[in-house]
């Protein structure tokens, strides 16, 4: 039974067709992006390979770095909320009873069942000035002026109900980033809380501390790795992301994923769009240097 | 007599339809080293936890020192426990392990300070403060959590089968060591174990439980002597039991027939008990007869069936005509000992009726 996994040959027959999957589909395309991030504009399709820093240079234009900071603090605001949400959310489904456990994870991961794009466009339905949101908000306005008006004060709550501009602005594209990834920070979450020995969360009870200092002290610390496993799964998406921005955001929501976007397709500067890409690309490799290193301390304390 | 530190009444707790522990009544009192004993299952580590606090009675009441404890929560209670499997925090250095629960209560300074090096110095790990759990071994684990649990100076410690995950060598260091902490700081121990050598050896008092109920409370010397159930008996140390017929009691003796026995008086284990069966310790079994026999004794004829040989002492396992199994210890006191009777041959037993006792079966 043993000795199969002695031989090395076993190994690379099991592994073969996702590496030769990842070669030939990712590894090798993205070379070729590589290579073009180095190139030339020659006409309408055809690209010159000069190994020009051009690109490059024009990719750090402030103007896209401003559209760059701006995807990076959506995506740290995205992420932030993403994890104040899901903690609770992943602790409940810890402590859920073993019958109930296997029914909220499935909640979880149900929005996967549905093509994101529509997921997404859902979501105009439910935010639009005539979407459901603002439909219960124009009932509760309803039932509001009506109650106070045996007293007089129907005019306090205005003329009448003006529905919220939830669509089309920054608000709106967090919202739907916070929607759309929120399973990628519940599932890591549970899976470091689930690991956690119970009985040190009752040693810290036992020991007089509150449930609150337990919490901070004992069980924060210890989910570490599940923390900083969702804060990638999130902040590294988001930071590319072009669809929710484009359906939910207005003028003044554009992000890099969309300029990134545009130069592949509307602009036709393929050269730049690789560009910008890398540069992407080499900062999520900034994260997962870091993860590395959080993962590293972690297994030196056990 | 003073009150009882923690006095355990009536306590019942239900999982669902089943009891885990069944109308339990314990005092315990101070300065104790007191042990709940009982296989896996009968209840104890439950009427731990309940002390502790992490469990709620369904039924009665725990009060700690004279305060109803029932409904208080775990960090409410002047209790604390060592945990099975340490439960040291691994992400905190020991001395940042044994100074939580001083923290917690706000204390902090030159207090703190001294308090974590005395805890330490008293478990020996002086040297070892600025380690993470993981770069220690089992048992300098386990003197963390105990360090960690006794710095808060509880009116009881609770220690949930603190040697389980020990090997064997360090176990009996531990059990000396622990004997000799509970001497210095003079605090009530509350031990659970399923081990009962170190329940006897450890504890001034033990209670057997078995299926959530506590069968008999007594010192380590009379649970042995004077077991009350044939349960106890037999899961303290070895016995022989041997069922018989009672022909009538009186007072604290009963008069029993057996084929192999004849009909003799013996002694009885409590007033309660009018059946059952009579058992008999190994070493209370004679097999060497250089010594002259004693007065009253019974010789049975046997034949040896097997024998295991501890170095130390030697079990002997031997059958009698009517199909009677008994178990003989004997020790191997001397180097020019002749040794043990071989395996299939004949031999004769001498049993003493002052050896016997006649306990219950329920």
């Amino acid at each position: 039974m043993q000795s199969w996994r002695e031989s090395p040959g076993v190994v690379v027959v099991l592994l073969a067709p996702a590496v030769l999957w990842l070669l030939l589909f990712f590894l090798i395309p993205l070379g070729f992006i590589w290579v073009i991030s180095f190139g030339e504009r020659a006409g309408p399709v055809a690209i010159d390979i000069t190994w020009t820093l051009a690109n490059y240079r024009d990719a750090i234009d402030p103007l896209y770095l401003g559209l760059f900071t701006r995807s990076l603090r959506i995506a740290a605001i995205s992420t932030v909320i993403a994890l104040v949400i899901a903690f609770p959310v992943a602790f409940a489904i810890t402590f859920a009873s073993p019958r109930l456990k296997p029914i909220l994870l499935l909640l979880v991961i149900l929005p996967f069942f549905t093509n994101m794009l529509i997921r997404t466009y859902a979501m105009i339905a439910v935010l639009r000035r005539n979407g459901y949101v603002n439909f219960s908000l124009e009932q509760l306005w309803e039932a509001g002026a009506f109650a106070l008006q045996p007293f007089g004060l129907a005019g306090m709550l205005g003329e009448r109900f003006v529905p919220l501009d939830l669509l089309y602005n920054n608000t709106a594209v967090v919202f739907g980033i916070v929607y759309v990834y929120l399973p990628f920070m519940v599932l890591p979450l549970y899976a470091s809380l689930e690991r956690l020995d119970r009985s040190l969360l009752e040693a810290s009870l036992d020991l007089g501390a509150s449930q609150f200092r337990t919490f901070f002290f004992v069980t924060v610390p210890l989910a570490v790795p599940g923390i900083v496993s969702g804060i990638m799964l999130v902040f590294i998406p988001a930071m590319g992301t072009f669809l929710i921005s484009d359906l939910l955001g207005g003028p003044s929501s554009q992000l890099i994923g969309n300029v990134i976007e545009r130069q592949f397709k509307a602009a036709n500067n393929w050269p730049l769009g690789a560009a910008m890409s890398f540069l992407l690309l080499y900062l999520t490799f900034v994260l997962l240097v870091l993860r590395a290193w959080f993962e590293k301390r972690d297994r030196g304390r056990g | 007599m003073r009150p009882p530190i923690v006095s355990i009444d009536g306590v019942t707790k239900r999982f669902g339809e089943t009891a885990a522990v069944d109308q339990v009544s314990i005092d315990i009192q101070a300065n104790e080293f007191f042990a709940l004993l009982g296989p896996s299952g009968c209840g104890k580590t439950t009427l731990l936890r309940m002390l502790a606090g992490f469990e709620t009675p369904n039924e009665g009441r725990i009060l700690i020192d004279g305060d109803d404890m029932t409904r208080v929560p775990p960090n409410r209670r002047p209790v604390n426990m060592v945990f099975q499997s340490y439960a040291v925090f691994p992400h905190m250095t020991v001395e940042a392990n044994v100074a939580y629960g001083l923290k917690v209560e706000g204390i902090g300074g030159a207090e703190l300070r001294r308090r974590v090096d005395e805890a330490l110095a008293m478990v020996r790990l002086e040297n070892f403060r600025a380690r993470k759990p993981d770069q220690l071994s089992g048992g300098q684990r386990q003197r963390v959590a105990l360090a960690r649990a006794l710095i808060k100076r509880p009116k009881v410690l609770l220690l949930d089968e603190p040697l389980s995950a020990l090997d064997k060598k360090l176990r009996e260091q531990m059990q000396l060591e622990l004997v000799r902490l509970q001497h210095e700081v003079g605090i009530t121990f509350v031990m659970v174990t399923h081990d009962q050598e170190e329940a006897l050896s450890m504890a001034n008092r033990i209670a057997v439980m078995d299926h959530g109920r506590v069968l008999q409370i007594a010192d380590p010397r009379t649970l042995y002597e004077h077991p009350t159930h044939r349960f106890v008996a037999e899961f303290i140390g070895t016995v022989n039991s041997l069922d018989v017929e009672v022909r009538s009691v009186d007072g604290p003796h009963a008069r029993i027939r057996h084929p192999l026995l004849g009909e003799i008086t013996v002694e009885r284990a409590a007033p309660d008990v009018e059946r059952g069966v009579v058992v008999a310790r190994p070493e209370k079994l004679r097999l060497d007869f250089s010594a002259p026999p004693v007065d009253g004794e019974i010789l049975l004829d046997a034949v040896v069936e097997q024998i295991a040989y501890y170095g130390d002492l030697s079990f002997v396992f031997v059958r009698c005509p009517d199909g009677t199994a008994l178990q003989i210890s004997r020790y191997n006191v001397n180097r020019q000992d002749k040794g043990d009777p071989a395996a299939g041959s004949l031999c004769r037993v001498g049993i003493h009726p002052d050896d016997l006792l006649l306990v219950g079966t329920g």
